[in-house]
């Protein structure tokens, strides 16, 4: 099950220009919202914990670009990046970071706890590791039903060291659930380096022991998540059981808005953001085949930029949940 | 000199059983090891072996007894070769016995067990979402039976033995609750829950409020909960008050057969996650259960026994305890209510408060730990809502503030008593 994704961004396999376009303008969108997202943060417009995503949005874009109507997603608390790339609304994802009334929680959630149960999104979960079982049950009723569903599952390489990742790779496996496990390796669990928590580094191969095929992929380039997605994706809906993907990323902004960054040199994160830029990358290869030109990347970013404003704009004008809301949803 | 063999006991909780099957007839000779017979017990079929070595002079009880007592004589070896002069089993020190000699079962009786199952039983026949999973619930049948035959009716699709793997499985079905299907998580006991409480709080019972309203989680974890009988610390903690802490659960504590069934079929239609607290104890106890469609509406409590002088305030186990201190104090002429509160979030505190503003006096009684119990929180209700009926402080009746130990005089003494509750009532009844 090796990686074969080497030539996948390469212009002669590269995909048409319709296709390479929308996944630029949908990691772009993620970018612009994140920015925006810790702009407000700033401003104390958005409260408590806020996870960017910025510098991983390959990975998501990649993977959702594998996905059919009706699989399931499910992630960390770093969750925003995921919402828009299961076409859930900028403005309700936004309007929840500000705990506002058109927000996709109500205001309840916040930026850790968010669902879409139209875009079969279920979270957005704040403990690290808890999504990864929850993840195997989406995959398991979509066996239960036979409904050809796949479940895309998410988590960092911090996660990957909890106990209930392994009791799910075991069910996963001997169940045959069709559940793409995705480790979004950007290095740090928090602030700890990999090689300071993680006794073997190449977590793609943690399926092993359970007979959970693994490959490990650039997660800086779109085009390589995809391909390798896509093999995962034909592997769980053939009834093959789970798959594994490591997918090697970097965040460039903190593990979350409070972090003071300590535990890692500016220098290496600048290296990562001018060498390896997932953004970048794509756009320099749509420029070399010649599908759009800069007047045509200003067109899309100022598209990008007028509806991350309105996201902006619509989660400042939201009103703050009645407070009648405060007993709502407790219990069905 | 002849040899006893005496009736084993072949679990921590088994009282009594049916000698199913002899497999030796008088006049045989018999080796340590030999197997000698069959004995059904409520949990399930065990062979017996001989211990001792000797020729069988007589069978005391023919095959097909049932309600053999432990520690019955049941056959006589004629105790040749070096046999000690003991019986064969030793007699057990005396265990903990939490009810009297049952009446015969009338005819629609039914055990717990049974009850539980049926109500499982029937829900999955009327609805294919409905599951079971959880460990040994399918081809050993349930560690305590409960799930005995689901597997034949429903298949391995819809019953489902998982590893032992309580954190994994738990979060497993909490996502498949997520996604829409309903299911029903036996813990072996709910000691074992604690490696999962994460998934049950904070993914199970927070969702649908942090998705403002769109995801719920309509998920039931049952299993037997609390103290069994010489278990120890580790398997025998009341999980009542853990549970009932947290807003968006539902927790149920029934105590009869009928409301067993009734109320888990209502749990298992509930679109909530509800944790159902079962007693291994009184798994084989047998109650009259209605024929046909039974369903008990959680949330309401159930006056078990009227009465005018003082309200007992139970659930699970601890309503057999609050009924025989009211026989003891109806025949020193103090009349006790007997309210079986059921489910325990949502309380019904209408019916406690009821009670107490007609008997003025009410005790608490369950077996969990006393500090921050369902007690304190009854107590806390009452205070509030009705203390100007109270002439008496609640008394809050629970089990001794200890790890459960071991020894048998021990855990007598750390277990709640039906006497405990009749010396409470007599101090704060006057008369």
């Amino acid at each position: 099950m090796a990686g074969t994704a080497e030539e996948a961004s390469s212009p002669g396999n590269a995909p048409d220009a319709e296709t390479l376009k929308r996944h630029y303008t949908d990691m772009l969108l993620i970018r612009r919202f994140e920015e925006k997202a810790g702009q407000l943060y700033g401003m104390g417009l958005i409260g408590g914990f806020c996870h960017l995503y910025i510098g991983q949005e390959a990975v998501v874009v990649g993977l959702q670009a594998c996905a059919e109507e009706g699989d399931q997603v499910v992630t960390s608390y770093r969750d925003h990046g995921h919402m828009l790339a299961c076409g859930m609304e900028p403005k309700g994802v936004m309007a929840e970071l500000t705990g506002r009334e058109g927000g996709y929680s109500r205001g309840k959630g916040g930026s850790m706890h968010m669902f879409s149960a139209e875009k079969a999104f279920y979270g957005g979960h704040g403990i690290v590791g808890a999504q990864v079982p929850i993840g195997a049950g989406l995959a398991f009723a979509n066996r239960y039903r036979k409904n050809g569903r796949v479940s895309f599952t998410y988590f960092g390489d911090g996660a990957a060291n909890q106990g209930q990742v392994y009791e799910t790779f075991n069910m996963a496996a001997l169940w045959d659930l069709p559940v793409v496990f995705v480790i979004e390796n950007n290095q740090y669990a928090m602030g700890t380096a990999q090689a300071r928590s993680t006794s073997t580094p190449a977590l793609y191969t943690r399926g092993e022991a359970f007979g959970i095929p693994g490959e490990e992929v650039d997660g800086m380039d779109v085009l390589k998540v995809k391909d390798a997605g896509m093999r995962a994706v034909e592997h769980c809906r053939g009834g093959q059981g789970p798959y594994i993907l490591e997918v090697k990323t970097y965040r460039y902004r903190g593990h979350s808005m409070s972090d003071p960054a300590k535990y890692r040199t500016r220098e290496e994160v600048s290296r990562m953001r001018e060498s390896r830029d997932p953004i970048e990358g794509l756009r320099k290869l749509m420029l070399e085949l010649g599908h759009l030109d800069d007047a045509g990347f200003k067109e899309i970013d100022k598209a990008v930029r007028a509806q991350v404003n309105d996201a902006a704009q619509f989660a400042q004008e939201s009103p703050e949940p009645d407070a009648s809301e405060l007993w709502t949803d407790v219990y069905a | 000199m002849s040899l006893q063999i005496l009736m084993p006991a072949l679990s921590p909780t088994m009282e009594e059983g049916t000698l199913a099957k002899w497999l030796i007839k008088e006049g045989d000779a018999v080796a340590p090891g030999d197997v000698i017979a069959e004995i059904e017990t409520d949990k399930a079929t065990m062979e017996v072996e001989a211990v001792d070595e000797g020729k069988v002079l007589r069978l005391l009880v023919p095959e097909g007894t049932a309600g053999v007592k432990v520690n019955t004589p049941i056959a006589e070896l004629d105790g040749e070769g070096d046999a000690a002069p003991a019986p064969e089993a030793a007699p057990a020190p005396h265990a903990v016995s939490h009810a009297k000699p049952e009446p015969e079962p009338a005819p629609n009786s039914q055990t717990v067990r049974e009850a539980l199952r049926d109500a499982m039983a029937e829900e999955m026949r009327r609805d294919d979402d409905v599951f079971l999973m959880g460990e040994e619930v399918a081809e050993y049948q349930g560690a305590y039976k409960v799930s005995q035959g689901l597997l034949d009716e429903f298949g391995a699709r819809r019953v489902i033995d998982t590893p032992i793997t309580e954190h994994g499985f738990t979060g497993l079905a909490v996502g498949a609750a997520f996604a829409g299907l309903r299911p029903i998580v036996e813990f072996m006991t709910f000691n074992f829950s604690m490696q999962a409480i994460d998934q049950i709080v904070n993914s199970a019972a927070k969702t649908l409020y942090m998705s403002g309203g769109q995801m719920g989680c309509p998920i039931l974890f049952r299993g037997p909960n609390g103290a069994a009988a010489r278990v120890a610390a580790q398997h025998s903690q009341d999980f009542s008050a853990w549970y009932s802490h947290i807003p968006g659960l539902k927790v149920v504590a029934p105590y009869s057969a009928d409301d067993a069934k009734g109320l888990l079929k209502s749990a298992i239609r509930d679109d909530n996650p509800v944790v159902f607290l079962e007693n291994e104890i009184l798994y084989g106890k047998s109650f009259p259960v209605p024929e046909g469609e039974h369903l008990v509406p959680l949330g309401k409590a159930r006056v078990r026994r009227e009465g005018a002088d003082v309200t007992l305030v139970s659930f699970g186990i601890g309503v057999a305890h609050a009924l025989e201190a009211a026989e003891t104090l109806a025949a020193e002429g103090i009349d006790a209510e007997v309210i079986d509160l059921r489910t325990l979030r949502p309380m019904d505190t209408e019916t406690v408060i009821a009670s107490v503003k007609k008997t003025n006096r009410c005790i608490t009684v369950e077996e969990g730990f006393p500090v921050c119990s369902i007690g304190s929180h009854v107590s806390s209700v009452l205070m509030q809502e009705a203390f100007d009926w109270l002439d008496a402080p609640v008394l809050t009746l629970t089990g001794k503030d200890v790890p459960m130990p071991y020894a048998a005089n021990l855990e007598r003494l750390a277990l709640i008593t039906p006497q405990e509750v009749v010396e409470a009532a007599r101090s704060i009844v006057t008369r």
